[in-house]
């Protein structure tokens, strides 16, 4: 067992982990943050995505122990502390950007990480950038159109509410 | 104008908040004080005997609880089969037993040989690796059609051969068939595999299970979509537990689409196990592992054939069907192959004829059972695709030759058991033509040609018998199950209501849809209605969310049992009115003296239940009562679907440029959600059409078994879809009028995709009759250049 400790959504927090611990289980086990979930074990469906530095990484492939210091951002920290949801939550909600709610944590934080390099991606960007992140039940059709919306752009021609 | 509350309101979904904000509670999400973890020991073989399992050293490894093999299951049940199907002879389907651990023998890569439990995932896993299994290797039966030779080998020694039934429906009288298919102005026949897909909803399966010496009591926590079902499974058929003993929650689930319906091995085992390991037991699924224990979808293999008089009109319809079951009985996978494809050949046809012939296959592969439109895909495909090729080799218009066909007056009787209430499949038809702008694809091919590329416009048409079902005539066609449904609507003392339903929602938006009919009903606001699901001693026994059924049996069940709260509730206001019961009206809220100034609020009633100092003395005090629905018919579901692709020449690259949905629905009450319904299923079958594939090599080795590997469409593989469901012929038999939504988009989307493949191919100047799904582009390449 080895001492990890890392920022997650703000807060100092520490573990000791085995050195196969993933950083996914680290959140989920140790930390008790469900939010993030694990629906592959290949880092393909997206499940997973956190911020670490910033960045979108999918913590089912990255060990605890490779973000020991880092600042750690998952799905519980991006609603206001009055629960009032972001910009991209809001979206998903008004746009039916979600079903099962299985997938939509990482959608909620693979598009954060794109709109924070480009605040507004056409739909193929969009399209593109979630190639990481699988869904199976929306068709992505609203997870397309929320994020467009969340982006500031007018989707009312796309078809269906 | 859209209403913004009530039936017929696209409310935004009350569940999205927790989903949103990582405050979901699915049920790896749960863990029990002092858990252990199992973890199964799966055959890397397809067929193979055991000849003996040592486990002595895994159960020294560290934190090792206790190893269980196939021994230990000796006389406790196997997994049941829900559906008795008979077959063309009169006789039941043979059922070989289905073992929670492998007992003899392994009959397909995934099959559980041992489970090791153990405190830790990590140390169960480690353990497992130590199990000494001497297998001897069998030759593997894959081929459907080689497997029901005589002599082939058995995929279960104890049965006469492989075939699990040959069954029959329609038409008896061979020789009447055969003479209208010899003299037949047309005959068209097509060879067609449905390819076997893997539902993979975004959540694996999990099971935990805990008991408790005081009480004796079990509850498990697990990936269903009826919960109830799976009690009663577990308890009656497997465990031979007592059901008050035993409580099943199904959580948030992560998506079902068919393969969260059965009772699988793994359930049974963590609660069998926390009793005897005297320990929270859990099991989460890999993916890997789900590609190798989720039971599959589709796999059939068919010859279908389509006899047309002079005049194009359909005269009789054939269909011979290899159907693969895999190497067990799932829970429901006789039914799919039989009841929900067979009944649904004559699609939107007034066909006089048909003959429907299946044989289902014992094989070693996965089991198979229901996914998303279970049946009702396959016999869409082989109908929607042959039509299509006898347009082509007629040389008339594809959308004409199936309007001609049209089934126009309703009730219709098919010749295949089912009874059609209600439908306009022309006006249908007329609301794709336009939504679609088929009269503009002509310039869209041109502009398309002018870039290098084939254009292609696919149609297909699609019907489905949902709402399952009713329970009688189930009953008469093997079903070991009532299909009905129940609800319990609570009021409150402040008039908050409680409604108790059978339905599970694992994505389908039951908590915010369900609240909207019975706030309409009695004129509150849907936030004072609440839904609650998913946990058996909360429920009463409902049989569960599958087969678009959820509203029009589940939905309907909620409205009589509101109605009988406000039949009460009216005996409360009239004393309250000192008014006659039959001058009460109840709206907005209010309940009224008719043609007075007279009311009472709805609050002030339901306080009145539960004080019931000013009451009526022959009415019992509460508000709270319980319906049980059972649906006199299917309900049918239609609708005609568009798709427009591209082809790229150079690579055989297929491109969905535009996809168009047009369905009847009948009544509608959150359309904001129907729409999201039928894209997830278009999203779906574009996936059949185009990329999934689950498959097994020569020695029945799963190649597909993750996502690296199995072809899962992804956000750039789809378009965004243009969705019309404003085509509303309301169900005549049930309260809200409602048909059902969920299985429309799987079931009308592959048929329509690979028609437009096969018109862009064939507007390349080369005559290309058939490619099989998944339509990649080295097969359309192939094709091409072939």
């Amino acid at each position: 067992m080895t001492q990890v400790s890392m920022t997650v959504n703000g807060k100092s927090v520490s573990g000791d982990v085995e050195g196969r611990t993933l950083l996914s289980s680290f959140l989920r086990d140790h930390l008790s943050l469900t939010g993030t979930h694990v629906g592959c074990d290949t880092a393909q469906c997206g499940a997973c995505v956190v911020h670490v530095n910033g960045e979108a990484v999918k913590s089912c492939n990255m060990l605890a122990l490779e973000a020991d210091g880092a600042d750690v951002g998952t799905i519980e920290g991006q609603a206001a502390e009055d629960g009032t949801l972001n910009v991209i939550q809001q979206a998903f909600q008004d746009h039916h950007g979600l079903q099962c709610g299985f997938c939509t944590p990482g959608m909620v934080m693979s598009a954060a990480a794109l709109l924070k390099d480009k605040p507004r991606p056409s739909e193929a960007e969009i399209r593109k950038y979630l190639e990481g992140n699988l869904c199976r039940c929306t068709g992505y059709h609203n997870i397309v159109k929320a994020i467009m919306a969340a982006s500031g752009q007018d989707v009312s021609s796309i078809a269906a509410e | 104008m859209p209403k913004d509350s009530g039936i017929g309101a696209s409310s935004k979904r009350r569940e999205d908040v927790r989903f949103l904000t990582g405050a979901g509670n699915y049920t790896d999400d749960i863990n029990a004080h002092g858990q252990a973890h199992v973890y199964f020991l799966r055959s890397d073989i397809a067929h193979g005997r055991i000849n003996s399992i040592n486990t002595s050293a895994a159960e020294a490894m560290p934190g090792v609880v206790k190893v269980f093999t196939g021994k230990d299951f000796e006389g406790v049940g196997g997994m049941p089969c829900g559906w008795e199907v008979t077959d063309r002879h009169g006789a039941p389907m043979q059922e070989p037993p289905h073992p929670i651990l492998a007992q003899g023998k392994v009959r397909h890569v995934g099959d559980p040989i041992a489970a090791v439990v153990a405190d830790s995932l990590e140390q169960a896993r480690d353990a497992a690796e130590a199990i000494e299994v001497d297998l001897d290797e069998l030759p593997a039966v894959l081929d459907m059609k080689a497997a029901a030779q005589e002599g082939a080998t058995l995929v279960h020694d104890d049965l006469k051969n492989n075939i699990c039934y040959d069954w029959h429906l329609g038409e008896e009288d061979n020789d009447k068939i055969n003479g209208i298919f010899a003299n037949a102005a047309h005959v068209t026949t097509l060879d067609l595999v449905n390819n076997r897909l893997v539902a993979n909803p975004m959540e694996p399966r999990v099971a935990l299970a805990e008991y408790s010496r005081g009480t004796d009591e079990y509850t498990l926590y697990t990936t269903s979509q009826n919960p109830h079902v799976i009690r009663l499974l577990m308890c009656a058929f497997v465990l031979g537990l007592p059901e008050h003993k035993v409580r099943v929650v199904a959580p948030d689930v992560g998506g079902g689409f068919g393969t969260k319906i059965f009772h699988y091995a793994e359930e049974a085992f963590c609660t069998f196990a926390a009793k005897a390991c005297n320990r929270p037991v859990k099991w989460t699924s890999s993916r890997s592992e789900a590609f190798m224990s989720d039971a599959q979808g589709r796999d059939h293999v068919s010859t279908i054939e389509l006899a047309l008089d002079a005049d194009n009109n359909f005269i009789a319809l054939r269909t011979n069907t290899y159907a693969n079951l895999g190497a067990y009985l799932s829970t429901f996978s006789s039914s799919v192959p039989t009841w929900l494809h067979g009944t649904l050949m004559a699609g939107n046809y007034k066909t006089p004829v048909i003959q429907v012939n299946v044989k289902a296959m014992f094989t070693n592969t996965v089991p198979v059972d229901a996914y998303r439109g279970a049946g009702r895909p396959e016999a869409t495909y082989q109908l929607e695709r042959v039509i299509d090729k006898a347009a082509r080799e007629l040389g008339v218009d594809p959308i004409a030759l199936r309007r001609q066909n049209f089934v126009t007056q309703f009730p219709y009787d098919t010749p295949v058991a089912l009874t059609y209430d209600t439908g306009d499949y022309h006006g249908t038809m007329d609301k794709l033509e336009a939504a679609a702008d088929i009269a503009g694809f002509a310039a869209r091919r041109t502009e398309s040609e002018a870039k290098g590329k084939l254009r292609g416009l696919g149609i297909n048409c699609y019907i489905e018998a949902c709402g399952i079902a009713p329970s009688n005539i189930v009953g008469m066609l093997g079903a070991r199950a009532g299909l009905y449904d129940a609800a319990t609507v609570r009021v409150n003392a402040t008039g908050s209501i409680s409604v108790m339903v059978g339905a599970h929602s694992h994505g389908q938006g039951h908590e915010t849809a369900f609240p909207q009919v019975v706030a309409d009903m009695i004129g509150i606001d849907e936030s004072m209605v609440e839904i609650v699901h998913g946990d058996t001693s909360k429920i009463p026994f409902g049989m569960g969310t599958y087969g678009s059924r959820s509203l029009a049996v589940c939905g309907s069940a909620m409205v009589r049992a509101t109605e009988k709260v406000i039949d009460k509730a009216k005996k409360i206001a009239a004393h309250l009115l000192e008014a006659s019961e039959a001058d009460i009206e109840l709206k907005d809220g209010q309940f009224s003296v008719a043609g007075t100034d007279k009311s009472v609020a709805w609050g002030d009633v339901t306080l009145t239940a539960y004080v019931p100092h000013n009451f009526p003395l022959e009415v019992e005090p509460g508000l709270e009562e319980t319906a049980f629905y059972d649906p006199a018919n299917f309900t049918y579901p239609a609708g005609a679907y568009a798709c427009e692709v591209e082809v790229d020449p150079e690579t055989g690259k297929v491109s969905i440029e535009a996809f168009t949905a047009a369905d009847d629905f009948g009544n509608i009450i959150n359309p904001m959600i129907v729409d999201g319904q039928v894209h997830g299923g278009i999203g779906q079958g574009i996936g059949q059409a185009l990329l999934e594939n689950c498959a097994y090599d020569e020695n029945g080795q799963l190649l597909s078994a993750s996502f690296m590997d199995y072809a899962m469409p992804r956000a750039d593989d789809v378009p965004f879809y243009g969705v019309d469901h404003s085509s509303q012929t309301p169900c005549t038999h049930n309260p809200l009028g409602v048909k059902g939504c969920g299985e429309a988009g799987a079931i009308g989307s592959p048929p329509a995709v690979v028609n437009a493949v096969l018109d862009a191919l064939n507007s390349g100047g080369k005559a290309i009759d058939h490619i099989d799904m998944p339509v990649s582009p080295s097969r359309v390449w192939t094709a091409m250049n072939s």
